[in-house]
């Protein structure tokens, strides 16, 4: 296997979901020969995920539900308020957005085999260590394989690498990401807990400054309990494990359990960039910043905008042109679908992260009172407003 | 001028490279390597969810 005597129609770095959902649509648009490289040694481990998704995305990208992925169905979300105040969410109201629990290790393996199917080539344990650049377009990387220094030339490469995208910065597609657009996370799966295991639960309020509390249930007595904090919001005292550990103990229905795994991980709440692309090179998924600045959630964005950055791949190579020109098909078709809601969730989110506890003890209180038809910020808004029209004043240009 | 990695905390979660603001942090496999330009600004201590890093000479 000399690949370094290879040319690749197209070379995705990274076989993270939105990695391998690209090189599996650029297959079935038509290209041939299409590798993936991944670090690990294992595709979708060690997890980095509290695993709560939508499944409204899956027809569209033409997975088939399977058990073997899907760890649990819900039947809403449960929010909270530092005093104890809670609002149920039900699927009538949340529409598609409430939805499963996955196996991350599991779902990440399927969709590398799902681009496998297609002709896709894999290649592990090889990691980008820098990319080559001709003039002014990007030609190819720099890899490591397992000990073994060799050049991977392509007619467009993806960066799909995740929150710690080395590519999307050596590519100076973007800028150092603001503290209060990190979060930093912690979660631990516990087993043999107390809880509704029916929905999934968030914590609003101090106990996760600027982020929540989540439970996401596993099955019945074992859900992956985990925070994100906004990194602004930290001042070096305490570390996101500690304020995991701090909530845990105050519930007696956690206390008792058992964590079977521990997980970590940065989370990126950008509204999203300017670009993410330049000659030769796209972004997707987390390396492009396209995580939902509200909830965190990365992997139905990242899904959606998989399927486009593969498409308009096959495009772009079968056109011999994969100048920054081209790829603003891309960029102008991932906007269309995703770019407002995700403004309007990162407006959101800079608002609540300035309420305070006895602010959002208000907040789910109003809401309990009104029938909420659908669950969006503007909803939120007009229906907060109707008990404490006080506290929306400063959110009025949203609305 | 650099930071120290404490291998027995680190969890190889890639925290600490995504959030340092001169991308001299580097996930190398899963293993955060820091190389030259470090600033001390000390978001990477910061961010790092159990503690790992610290900043040489403190
Ligand atoms: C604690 C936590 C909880 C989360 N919870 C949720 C949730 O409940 N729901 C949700 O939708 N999202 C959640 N997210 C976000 C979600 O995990 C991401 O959006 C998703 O994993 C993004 O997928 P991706 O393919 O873009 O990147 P990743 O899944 O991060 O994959 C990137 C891949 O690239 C590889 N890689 C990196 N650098 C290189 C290199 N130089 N060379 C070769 N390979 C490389 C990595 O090893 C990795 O396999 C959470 C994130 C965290 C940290």
């Amino acid at each position: 296997m000399k690949h370094e005597e290879e040319h690749y129609d197209l070379l995705v770095v990274g076989a993270g979901p939105m990695g391998s959902t690209t090189a599996r649509y650029a297959a079935k648009n038509g290209l041939k020969k299409i590798l993936v490289i991944e670090k690990r040694q294992e595709i979708g481990s060690p997890v980095r995920c509290a695993e709560g998704v939508t499944l409204a995305f899956f027809d569209e990208l033409e997975i088939e539900e399977s058990d073997d992925f899907i760890r649990k169905k819900v039947k809403g979300a449960k929010l909270y308020s530092p005093a104890g105040n809670e609002l149920t969410i039900g699927k009538d109201m949340a529409g598609d957005e409430v939805g499963a629990v996955l196996e991350r290790d599991v779902f990440d393996k399927e969709m590398a085999m799902l681009a496998a199917e297609e002709g896709v080539e894999f290649m592990l344990r090889t990691q980008a260590k820098g990319l080559i650049k001709e003039g002014d377009k990007i030609v190819g990387v720099k890899a490591n394989r397992m000990g073994e220094e060799f050049e991977i030339r392509a007619s467009l490469i993806v960066g799909a690498d995740g929150f710690e995208s080395q590519i999307g910065r050596w590519g100076g597609i973007y800028d150092v990401l603001k503290t209060k657009n990190i979060m930093t996370c912690f979660q631990y799966r516990l087993s043999n807990i107390d809880f509704d295991s029916e929905y999934t639960h968030f914590y609003l309020g101090s106990s996760a400054p600027g982020g929540y509390v989540w439970i996401f249930p596993k099955g019945e007595d074992k859900a992956n309990v985990g925070l994100g904090i906004q990194l602004s919001q930290l001042d070096g005292s305490k570390t996101a494990k500690e304020y995991l550990d701090d909530f845990i103990d105050k519930h007696e229905g956690l206390k008792k359990g058992q964590a079977v795994d521990m997980v970590a991980g940065g989370v990126s709440v950008e509204h999203p960039p300017d670009s993410v692309c330049t000659n030769g090179l796209m972004l997707v998924g987390d390396a492009a910043r396209i995580v939902d600045p509200i909830t965190g959630g990365g992997i139905a964005n990242g899904m959606k905008q998989a399927k486009i950055a593969g498409e308009i791949a096959a495009e772009a190579v079968q056109k011999g042109d994969t100048s920054k020109e081209f790829l603003s098909r891309y960029e102008k078709r991932w906007r269309e679908r995703l770019e407002d809601k995700l403004w309007r969730n990162y407006m959101a989110k800079e608002k609540a992260v300035q309420l305070d506890d006895e602010q959002y003890d208000k907040i789910i209180d109003a809401l309990r009172d009104v029938e909420l038809e659908k669950l969006s910020t503007e909803a939120i808004l007009k229906g907060v407003a109707e008990k404490y029209p006080e506290l929306v004043e400063s959110f009025e240009d949203m609305l | 001028m650099s930071v120290d990695v404490n291998f027995e905390k680190c969890m190889h979660c890639g925290a600490c490279a995504g959030t340092c603001p001169t991308n001299v942090i580097f996930l190398n496999d899963l293993t955060p390597e820091v190389g030259e330009g470090c600033t001390r600004c000390g978001l990477c201590l910061k961010v790092c969810p159990v503690r790992a890093l610290s900043l040489r000479g403190d």
